[in-house]
């Protein structure tokens, strides 16, 4: 029989993850919110909580623990802020390519500095012409000598204001079916972040858009092969990507269903709380049914990649399903609260703002179907 | 070096206090149908024995009393960084009251061995009896501080500490091995890490029954208790409005009125 319950020392790294959200994230939201800005203090905190650490390997001062326990640890803290744990899931997808495709010397360069924090990281492909189809990218490098040119832009880059580490993907100036994937950061000369974003919802969690003008980056800086750079980077969006927003849609949808049960049982109409009527029941049902039922496709395909398993499938298959019923569970939330769901001093306000950040987020649920379509038809 | 040992209560999560029953035959809690956590006020307990051991050299061992269950919170504390634990489960330790819990716990500190500090909160958030401590001093045969707030000497064989008192502080100076019950006041408990959690891996829990104890039965459990729960009912709110009218000074008169009435004043 399969086993679907999760270890003790699993449980163990959920109630971290949720002391941790509870108790260093909450306080922040506030200024979050009324700001947009990144916290200085929560991006310290989950330093400080190794929250960077989780999928690094040990030996590059990482913890090892691998996806699963990334997922709690996502889900937990997007049930207190969808904007910290996207930035978080953001971070171990500019570190995934160091992980796997990167050079023993750009592993012990970058990796035991993620690690804690010290550096933070993302990764950078979409552009206006290319995002779901990054093949449309128009960012080229050019070669010379060792060294590789590179000039062009990158928009809708979470953490790009904030991030020093950072893998960006590149297409030939000569050749349009080579790409290249590199690792750059803050002590490099070229580049710069620019425009920032003001994103409906994940207020607190930067988005923005990253300038490269002739920047010089040496041949040791690439991450894989010269030329077969979109694999390095469309692994890592495929399986940690959309692992990440996976995680980030099942906190979303445990928060939109506690608040809407507290909510319900303290609300009085016709002389009894609002969870006495069938018509709230019914919504509250079909949130936990969704929750229930994305948890075991998110932790399924998570499990799968701690075993090695290729699952960007089945990560797609996750990611169309949690973002789309966290949109639901949203709006449920904010039916259930009334008008009080439109005030922003009731949190569903919140939800219902991030949750439409959740769909397009490393792929629409569109290109999920897509991704879908070509995997059942394969 | 100190040798320290923490005693920690699994008590059902006071977050989820509403969905607490009340078993309507025996006039105990229904523990298991909430999940057990380290007693709140336990957790200061196990902080202050961290942060000395932070500060000097120092070994920490835990020790709760309860199911199996409560062997997942020894693991928690092992976690947050104790080295050693020791559960105390047998089904003869059932139904302890305040006085056979602390025998049994005192009992458990003596087969861990040499030791010069017990922590423990001040009280648990289920029983509240703020009895345990006192009491495992006194089969202790040691010194007890009951409500310390603040550790102001802990060099040597003599510390001072501040315990609280309603409208202050008592500076107390006791010698050595003692037992100090804690207030919220003392510290922040700190939360758990990851790599923490990774490191109790490799730490081990003792689990010891009656016959570990090599104590008689009849000490023990509900046998040794000499107090019983005659009751336990859960308190009922209810809201009711009253409008009061006349001249502002009639409508304070009535107030006042009313509510040395309802005995609030």
């Amino acid at each position: 029989m399969i086993d679907f319950t999760f270890s003790e020392e699993q449980e163990m790294f959920r109630k971290a993850a949720r002391e941790f959200a509870e108790t260093q994230v909450a306080p922040k939201i506030p200024v979050m919110e009324e700001t947009g800005e990144v916290s200085d203090a929560v991006v310290k905190a989950l330093g400080e909580a190794e929250m960077m650490a989780l999928t690094i390997p040990e030996e590059y001062g990482g913890l090892g623990l691998g996806y699963v326990a990334r997922m709690i640890a996502l889900e937990e803290i997007s049930r207190v802020s969808v904007a910290t744990a996207m930035m978080l899931q953001v971070f171990a997808l500019g570190i995934e390519p160091i992980v796997k495709f990167g050079s023993e010397e750009l592993k012990k360069k970058y990796l035991p500095g993620l690690a804690k924090g010290e550096r933070l990281a993302t990764t950078a492909v979409t552009e206006a012409t290319g995002g779901s189809d990054p093949t449309g990218i128009r960012s080229a490098y050019k070669k010379e000598g060792d060294d590789f040119i590179v000039n062009g832009r990158k928009c809708f880059i979470t953490n790009s204001h904030i991030a020093d580490t950072i893998t960006i993907l590149t297409k030939s100036e000569d050749d349009p079916k080579a790409f290249c994937a590199f690792v750059i950061d803050k002590d490099m000369e070229g580049w710069r972040a620019t425009h920032k974003e003001h994103k409906v919802g994940m207020r607190g969690c930067n988005t923005g858009e990253l300038a490269f003008e002739n920047l010089r980056i040496p041949k040791t800086q690439l991450l894989g092969n010269e030329g077969k750079g979109l694999g390095v980077t469309m692994a890592a969006i495929g399986d940690v990507g959309r692992g990440g927003m996976v995680g980030c849609a099942l906190g979303l949808q445990a928060a939109c269903l506690e608040e809407s049960i507290k909510f319900s049982n303290e609300r009085v109409l016709y002389g009894k709380p609002i969870s006495a009527l069938q018509g709230i029941q019914n919504k509250l049902a079909e949130i936990k049914i969704d929750l229930e039922a994305g948890r075991l496709l998110a932790y399924r395909a998570a499990a799968m990649q701690d075993n090695g398993i290729r699952c960007s499938n089945e990560f797609a298959v996750a990611k169309y399903f949690t973002t789309e019923v966290a949109q639901k569970a949203a709006k449920m939330a904010v039916d259930i609260h009334g008008g009080y769901g439109c005030m922003e001093e009731y949190a569903v306000s919140r939800f219902w703002r991030d949750a439409a950040v959740l769909g397009p987020s490393a792929g629409t649920s569109d290109i999920m179907k897509v991704i879908i379509g070509r995997w059942v038809l394969a | 070096m100190l040798n320290i040992v923490v005693c920690v209560k699994a008590v059902p999560d006071p977050k989820e206090a509403c969905n607490i029953k009340i078993d309507p035959d025996t006039k105990t809690l229904m523990r298991c149908e909430v999940p057990f956590v380290v007693n709140p006020l336990d957790k200061n307990a196990m902080e202050a024995a961290l942060q000395l051991k932070e500060q000097g050299d120092a070994h920490i061992s835990v020790l709760s009393m309860g199911p199996p269950e409560a062997g997942n919170i020894v693991k928690e504390c092992l976690a947050l960084g104790a080295d050693q634990g020791f559960l105390l489960s047998d089904p003869a330790f059932g139904g302890a009251d305040a006085y056979a819990t602390a025998y049994t716990l005192a009992k458990g500190i003596e087969k861990i061995g040499s030791f010069d500090v017990v922590f423990c909160g001040m009280a648990s958030s289920d029983g509240s009896t703020e009895w345990v401590g006192p009491e495992m001093a006194t089969f202790l045969n040691i010194p007890v501080v009951t409500m310390v707030k603040e550790i102001v000497e802990s060099e040597g064989e003599f510390w001072q500490v501040k315990a609280s008192l309603e409208n202050g502080y008592r500076l107390m100076r006791v010698q050595l091995p003692a037992v100090f019950t804690v207030t919220r006041d003392l510290n922040t408990p700190r939360t758990l890490s990851f790599s923490g959690i990774i490191k109790a891996r490799k730490k081990e829990i003792s689990e010891w029954g009656i016959h570990e104890l090599g104590v008689p039965a009849e000490l023990l459990g509900v046998k040794g208790s000499p107090t019983v729960v005659s009751n336990l009912s859960t308190t009922e709110s209810k809201r009711e409005v009253e409008m009061i009218s006349g001249t502002r000074e009639e409508k304070a008169e009535q107030l006042v009125q009313k509510l040395a009435e309802a005995g609030v004043i």
